[in-house]
């Protein structure tokens, strides 16, 4: 019986379904409706006019980069977004931590790839030296660093050092993490 | 009625040469003429014993009512008070206490009584008036006690520079009635980003510093250099005609010398490596500096031509920033080879080398003028730097700055009665003196950074 019953239920419900799909060939069965949902889009056809749609145009999609985008680049694009990372210092050190040994190794391979390239690698220092003993310090920096490339194999005369000490920090703060941003090795390109 | 017997009167001629400080074509300033006559000079004592002279020093009077009289006569007034009042030899009665006391109606009226009652032992009342070639000039010491002018002075010159003839008043003024060298006419040099112009050549924002030069009280400031990159440490040559400096106008750090009232250049080292922190001997003909042309910071000495270039220092880690000693014998530096930054002095022949400073990290070394046989340095105390001076015979250090800001790069003035540096404690990097026993400090600059201050002789 009850099993009979479900049955039925789901025919009518089927039934109903299918009528619903054929809207327009079968009037629908008159029955209370709850009210119409308000449609936001005012889309329904009473409410106003749907919004044109923006005018636009295709999107240029750029060519994927080429293998070489040194050649491309000028000088100045080019230290804008370096491929030549700096290397960071202790305070009052000119040594060359291991993770600087890889920043120049890393570095040395982009100089032998670009046999055109010619650097200058600028010493700095954070302002807990002073001014004048920072330009000895940052020449040192420099100087390790170029030591280091050289005994990678790159020719001395391709790199170029100077010494800026303290007089142009890259971030201006007073703190720890200003100062570590201050203590490196800075790459320029000047040729590639 | 004052009696004129003692009253020196002398008459000098100055040549106002503010205007020309910089400019290459201008011509080179003249020194107030020597005194012409030299009789005897009043010295003012004070009322009680062992106090301070107390002086009072009113607005000059304007003898014409144009605006640059008027204007030169106040200027004057103010001015000679704020030098006196710097070398501390004198106690001076602050000028708004006698704004009341009328002006003298001539140089020859002087009201005693009311500067009696002001407890003034000396008043300097003077005129100002305009002539032909510019304005004159005229300033008498008066002693109230006894009711007589003692000194007294007569210049002219131009009226663009007023400031100056206070000057020379007050150096002369501390001349003769204390036998010292005031420091009034002197100058600073210093270098400056106030201009805030970019460093051609980097994608970094990094702003140029040029080198200025100031009166010693920071009024005329004057620029040097124009070359858009970074020049650094200025050092008078002995005569106050050069400036030698370390300049970035190549690209990488070198010697250049300005000759600031012939607008000429010179580059002694002549293109041998970088060299840096370049400072004159005491007789202007040899330069000693930093160099890493042998492949590390050593200290040389050349001529200051470029020739003669002689290696003082020989060791594997950094010897950096010299100083000469008063006689031109002795260089004292900063070294690393003891592992930190330590103050070493070595003879000019390169023998008998020696630590002096015990610090954590010690800089720019400065040596005192005599007779106090000090040097001065930058002394690690904390996160920053404080002054410290070390007297040489004992080894002694005092400490003068603390912990106000950084301080760095202290310069003697030539009567090592006072000290230039640079300091942070009011914000930016400003330039600052100080007296040696660490009062009477004043801000010297306000605009922009300014850093690495020397005092002209």
């Amino acid at each position: 019986m009850k099993k009979t019953q479900s049955l039925v239920i789901l025919i009518v419900l089927l039934a109903v379904v299918i009528a619903a799909c054929n809207k327009g060939n079968k009037p629908p069965v008159a029955r209370p409706m709850p009210p119409p949902a308000v449609d936001p889009a005012g889309t329904s056809t009473g409410g106003p006019p749907p919004p044109p749609k923006p005018v636009m145009e295709p999107v240029i999609v750029p060519p994927m980069p080429a293998e070489d985008t040194i050649g491309s680049k000028t000088l100045d694009d080019l230290n804008r977004d370096s491929p030549l990372r700096p290397l960071y210092f202790e305070l009052d050190s000119s040594d060359v931590s291991a993770e600087g040994q890889q920043v120049l190794q890393a570095n040395a391979a982009v100089l032998k790839k670009y046999p055109g390239m010619q650097v200058t690698i600028e010493g700095h220092c954070d302002e807990r030296g002073t001014a004048e003993y920072n330009l000895a310090l940052g020449e040192r920096r420099a100087l390790a660093a170029k030591t280091y490339l050289v005994s990678l194999g790159i020719s001395a005369d391709k790199v170029k050092t100077v010494s800026y000490g303290k007089e142009f920090p890259f971030d201006a703060g007073h703190d720890d993490a200003a100062w570590k941003q201050n203590r490196r090795a800075h790459f320029v390109i000047t040729a590639k | 009625m004052p009696n004129y017997s003692f009253r020196t009167k002398v008459v000098g001629a100055v040549i106002v040469a503010a205007s020309a400080m910089v400019a290459a074509q201008q011509p080179a300033p003249q020194p107030p003429a020597q005194p012409q006559t030299q009789t005897s000079v009043g010295v003012i004592i004070s009322d009680s014993a062992g106090a301070q002279v107390r002086l009072a020093v009113p607005d000059l009077l304007a003898l014409s009512a144009d605006r640059e009289t008027v204007e030169a006569a106040r200027t004057i007034g103010q001015v000679l008070w704020d030098d006196l009042h710097y070398e501390r030899e004198f106690y001076m009665i602050p000028r708004d206490t006698y704004k009341s006391i009328p002006p003298a109606a001539s140089i020859g009226t002087v009201p005693y009584e009311r500067w009696r009652e002001l407890g003034a032992d000396g008043v300097v009342i003077g005129t100002v008036q305009k002539v032909a070639t510019g304005i004159k000039v005229e300033l008498r010491l008066y002693n109230v006690k006894a009711q007589q002018s003692i000194y007294g002075r007569e210049y002219t010159g131009a009226a663009a520079n007023p400031r100056l003839y206070a000057h020379t008043m007050s150096d002369e003024l501390h001349e003769s009635q204390r036998s010292m060298r005031g420091v009034a006419r002197t100058k600073l040099t210093f270098s400056s980003d106030r201009n805030r112009e970019a460093v051609l050549g980097t994608v970094e924002k990094r702003e140029v510093k040029e080198v200025y030069v100031a009166d010693y009280d920071g009024a005329n400031p004057r620029r040097i250099t124009i070359n858009r990159a970074l020049n650094v440490f200025p050092n008078w040559s002995p005569d106050g005609r050069s400036i030698v400096y370390t300049s970035y106008r190549t690209g990488a750090p070198d010697i250049l010398i300005s000759n600031i009232y012939a607008g000429t250049m010179e580059t002694p080292s002549k293109g041998s490596g970088q060299n840096w922190l370049p400072v004159f001997s005491p007789d202007g003909t040899k330069i000693a500096f930093t160099s890493n042309r042998d492949g590390n910071p050593e200290i040389y000495v050349m001529d200051r031509d470029g020739s003669d270039v002689r290696r003082l220092t020989n060791n594997p880690e950094i010897d950096s920033t010299p100083t000469w000693s008063p006689s031109g014998t002795q260089i004292a530096f900063a070294s690393g080879r003891s592992g930190t930054p330590q103050i070493y002095v070595i003879g000019v022949d390169g023998a008998g080398i020696r630590r002096i400073s015990q610090e954590s990290y010690a800089d720019r070394p400065t040596w005192s003028p005599a007779p106090y046989n000090e040097i001065a340095f930058s002394a690690r105390t904390g996160p920053g730097f404080d002054i410290k001076i070390l007297t040489i015979a004992t080894g002694e250090t005092r400490q003068i700055t603390f912990g106000e800001g950084t301080n760095e790069s202290p310069a003697w003035s030539p009567n090592g009665r006072h000290l230039a540096f640079m300091s942070t404690r009011a914000g930016r990097s400003q330039i600052f003196t100080v007296d040696r026993d660490g009062r009477n400090l004043r801000q010297i600059t306000r605009e922009g950074n300014n850093q690495t201050p020397n005092w002209s002789q």
